[in-house]
């Protein structure tokens, strides 16, 4: 049987013509308005409430709309945005060195490895500096100058020093400046916060999404929820790997059950691999920890220049190391994009140059910095970070060179969606990186806290006023025969999963999931490595639906029974993103091609054959998803071939 | 490393609850705390036992979801660092250790080590924030802020909200937790016209929520995995007496 059949294109119809810096001021312009009481009369449920879905629900409640939040966690203080380490980018050119919105514009258009739209990637540069005036009135403490001013520093793939930051923790400052405007919100009674619920599935009446099948994880209680108008920010789907940095309940059960309902799902083999992650330690190991890109601003990177050398990192002398990055690359040096440093890693562990116990790593070496600079230099820059290597590796990198290796961090990929950030579905809404729409094939640092925010606060506000103005809509409540139906496949769903009462645990069953995708569907792929992940996830698929055990009941607080379901939703996403990277014979971004490379090793696009978008229809179990393309267009970037040697 | 575990197992709010001991065998020192436990479970689901609940997510010290007593210790016998992040290695081979969830009445059990910390957030929806409407912010760079008054204010901000402090306070006192965000927000010009109203405001929520007095028993800080200092709390108490002594409540407008 075939793996895909090719459908008719699809096009973004909401973004106008025009000049690029004009397009997003005549959408504000031409998108209806609802006035404020009518406003009151409606309901919009926000599922997720990290930066783009905290930020959503405080704005739209500000707004005057009636809105239902809901998260998984204990509190939404807690959405994994939190652990976001570096900065966020914003066109602010308060160093006058050169930045511009445009710049920004063009330097992750580039940085997307040209597989991106141009109109949204304008307007989330056009927006980036509202952005950081908005978190300062709120009071995130931003990393300051002593005259009192905004301080920046440099980050990837960028010429200009355009990130904010506070200190390593700027994910969980932002995100408390959305808790807190939403906890407001939640204390004047416009938002209705749900917490320790968990989407199970969406609910279509007519077409149009109008609510979710929640499941509330303490008393276990299926309900259905009703609104107007449904919005998904629920984040990545980097935990189908097992190992990623994600929190652990991170996963792509909101926006996999919107995808069986209808919902296009856009590249979702484009994922991001992390250079400097933490090392697995063993079979134990629950995830991988980051260790912040701005490390390699002073860290050598190097393995022994031969194979299967144990000796100690101090008796390898200096003409026995190999500082590959610096040889491959010498002007950029240690400072490649993610995508090549993580790659080049990959090839010296492959050839068994790699180092420590697993022999799955490479040293990150700060001796030459701590000998140039002195170790309070390097504490006062890196204090935390050092801290956090030596407790979980018992290590000290003060005296040992940090043992580092790839792992998945962020995922490109996600529900697709218009300009309006809207899906193909009426009324469902995606935003942050839950939808595909910014980064195309690869993600610059510091611009996932900058899309979260832009979506949130100042995109979706405007355009789901445009959809919700078309209404009213018809009234309908629980009992919709839809709604009832919807909740009656949840509830069979659980029963099911709790009826299997096998041999093995979900853990055992995802942590072989995620060795399968990261073997063949994880920094190089190949057609035959995918051929032969996607029989294995069929396999294994059927095997996790025959043994899988599921303590407990539905009634109750069921961590086991909340992980097979996610685990479920991860099998299906698994296959559809081996699909995608197989039909993508191309080398781009984060995607590479073992059979698509440039003489020398390097990513080889094919912009006749691929310059699009892939969004994915779900048909029906065991049938083949059908490809709808939207073609790429380039009138400002002129995509070239990225080099860094 | 061979341990004997000693869990605090509890179905649900209504019951009783007890230690269990569970012996586990072949623990190795690079486990994280959680993946010890981890290990447990996988043993119990496939013996057909209940695993044990606890709250985890990021699991590298920064959400704040985690939070055990071990040993008496909130979080630990390690500094600075939530269960998450705390590895075996700072055991010995052969010892017991006993596992309970945060106590304190403002935090009842949901179920084994999980508690209900919602009384948080009522704390924050009672004024810790800004009233800063999206739109509405002027220019970033309008307002300078001293780099001393910046940074003073990161610190307090980087609590994560566990509620470590409330589980070591003998009085289960969320003050600490209280005066960080009041205090990063205190420091701040854009905190400016809300101060009096906040601290009034979020401490009537504190008592209302269950929490106990701060006595200055000073166990918090030494429990706080990011290390919120002490002074925090004098600077809540200078403001709540200054916000009474000016009769502000937290009525708008008052």
């Amino acid at each position: 049987m075939e793996l895909f059949t090719e459908g008719d294109p699809i096009a973004d119809t909401k973004a106008p013509a025009g000049p690029v810096e004009k397009r997003w001021e005549t959408r504000r312009f031409e998108a209806k308005l609802v006035n404020p009481a009518n406003r009151r009369k409606m309901t919009v449920i926000v599922v997720g409430t990290g930066l783009a879905g905290g930020s959503a629900a405080a704005t739209l409640a500000e707004q005057g709309y009636h809105v239902k939040s809901y998260c998984y966690q204990d509190s939404p203080r807690r959405a994994h945005s939190i652990a976001a380490q570096g900065g966020i980018n914003a066109a602010k050119n308060y160093r006058n060195d050169g930045d511009s919105v445009h710049r920004l514009f063009y330097d992750t258009v580039k940085g997307g490895d040209f597989r991106s739209r141009e109109s949204n990637v304008h307007r989330l540069a056009e927006v980036s500096v509202n952005i950081i005036d908005q978190c300062v009135a709120q009071g995130v403490p931003f990393a300051r100058e002593y005259g009192g001013l905004l301080d920046t520093r440099s980050f990837g793939g960028a010429q200009v020093q355009r990130t904010f930051y506070a200190r390593g923790q700027t994910g969980q400052q932002l995100l408390l400046g959305a808790y807190q405007a939403l906890e407001r919100q939640i204390g004047l009674g416009n938002v209705e916060m749900n917490a320790r619920h968990e989407m199970l599935e969406l609910v279509l009446v007519d077409g149009k999404a109008r609510g979710i099948v929640v499941r509330d994880l303490v008393t276990g209680e299926i309900s259905t929820e009703m609104a107007d108008a449904v919005v998904l920010a629920s984040g990545g789907y980097g935990n189908v790997f097992y190992l990623s940095t994600n929190a652990k309940g991170c996963n792509v059960t909101a926006t996999w059950r919107a995808h069986r309902k209808g919902a296009y799902f856009a590249n979702p083999c484009y994922t991001q691999i992390h250079p400097t992650c933490i090392p697995v330690s063993g079979d134990h190991q629950s995830k991988l920890t980051l260790m912040s890109e701005s490390l390699r601003n002073d860290g050598r990177v190097w393995v022994p220049k031969t194979k299967g050398d144990d000796r100690s990192p101090k008796d390898i002398g200096e003409d026995e190391r190999d500082y590959y990055l610096e040889r491959i690359y010498p002007s950029f040096g240690n400072l490649v994009p993610r995508d090549i440093a993580s790659r080049a890693a990959k090839n010296v562990c492959d050839e068994g140059r790699g180092v420590g116990p697993t022999k799955l790593g490479v040293y990150l070496d700060f001796a030459d910095a701590i000998g140039r600079l002195g170790r309070k230099a390097i504490e006062a820059k890196y204090g935390n970070l050092f801290e956090m290597y030596e407790r979980i590796t018992g290590e000290d990198p003060y005296e040992v060179p940090m043992r580092i290796y790839p792992a998945v961090h962020y995922t490109m990929g996600g529900l697709w969606v218009d300009y309006d950030l809207q899906s193909n579905i009426p009324g469902l809404f995606v935003i942050g990186e839950a939808n595909f729409s910014d980064h195309g094939a690869n993600r610059l640092g510091a611009s996932a806290l900058m899309q979260g925010l832009a979506d949130g606060y100042f995109v979706l506000p405007t355009t789901i006023a445009n959809y919700l103005a078309s209404g009213p809509l018809e009234k309908v409540d629980a009992s919709h025969p839809a709604a009832v139906e919807a909740r009656t496949d949840v509830e069979d769903r659980v029963q099911r999963l709790l009826g299997v009462d096998g041999d093995r645990t979900v853990d055992s069953f995802h942590r072989e999931l995620g060795q399968i995708m990261w073997e063949h569907c994880g920094m190089e792929r190949s057609e035959a490595g995918l051929r032969k992940a996607i029989d294995e996830i069929r396999a294994l698929r059927e095997q996790f639906w025959q043994r899988v055990k599921v303590s407990g009941t539905g009634e109750e607080l069921n961590q086991s029974l909340e992980k097979a379901g996610r685990v479920a939703d991860f099998f299906e996403l698994a296959e559809l993103m081996c699909i995608d990277a197989l039909h993508r014979e191309e080398s781009c971004g984060g995607h590479f091609r073992a059979e698509h490379q440039t003489p020398d090793g390097e990513a080889q696009r094919d912009d006749d054959r691929f310059a699009y978008v892939a969004a994915w229809e779900f048909t029906a179990d065991g049938e083949p998803s059908v490809l709808h393309k939207e073609d790429l267009k380039f009138e400002y970037v002129h995509p070239t071939q990225r080099s860094y040697k | 490393m061979n341990l004997t575990l000693r869990i605090w197992r509890q179905k649900g709010p209504e019951d009783k609850g007890r230690m269990v001991t569970y012996p586990v065998d072949d623990v190795s020192p690079d486990m994280s705390f959680l993946e010890m436990l981890d290990v447990l479970n996988e043993r119990l689901i496939l013996a057909g036992e209940d695993p044990v609940a606890f709250d985890h997510d990021c699991r590298e010290g920064i959400c704040g979801m985690c939070g055990l007593m071990i040993n008496g210790d909130a979080h630990g016998p390690q500094r600075g660092t939530t269960a998450c992040q705390l590895h075996m290695r700072q055991f010995k081979d052969g010892e017991t250790i006993d596992i309970e969830p945060w106590r304190a009445s403002a935090f009842p059990v949901v179920k084994d080590l999980v508690v209900n910390r919602s009384a948080f957030d009522k704390i924050i929806a009672a004024g810790g924030y800004v009233t800063a409407p999206t739109g509405s912010a002027p220019e970033a760079h309008s307002t300078p802020v001293a780099k001393a008054n910046a940074d003073a204010a990161f610190e307090s901000a980087a609590c994560i909200g566990c509620g470590a402090c409330v589980a070591a306070c003998p009085n289960g006192s969320g003050m600490l937790f209280t005066a960080a965000k009041l205090t990063q927000l205190s420091l701040l010009p854009q905190g400016q016209p809300e101060r009096y109203t906040r601290v009034i405001g979020m401490v009537d929520a504190h008592d209302e929520a269950g929490f106990g007095g701060c006595t200055n028993a000073g166990e918090c800080t030494p429990a706080c995995p990011k290390g919120i200092p002490l002074n925090t709390i004098g600077r809540l108490n200078r403001d709540y007496l200054a916000a009474t002594a000016k009769g502000a409540n937290n009525t708008p407008g008052s």
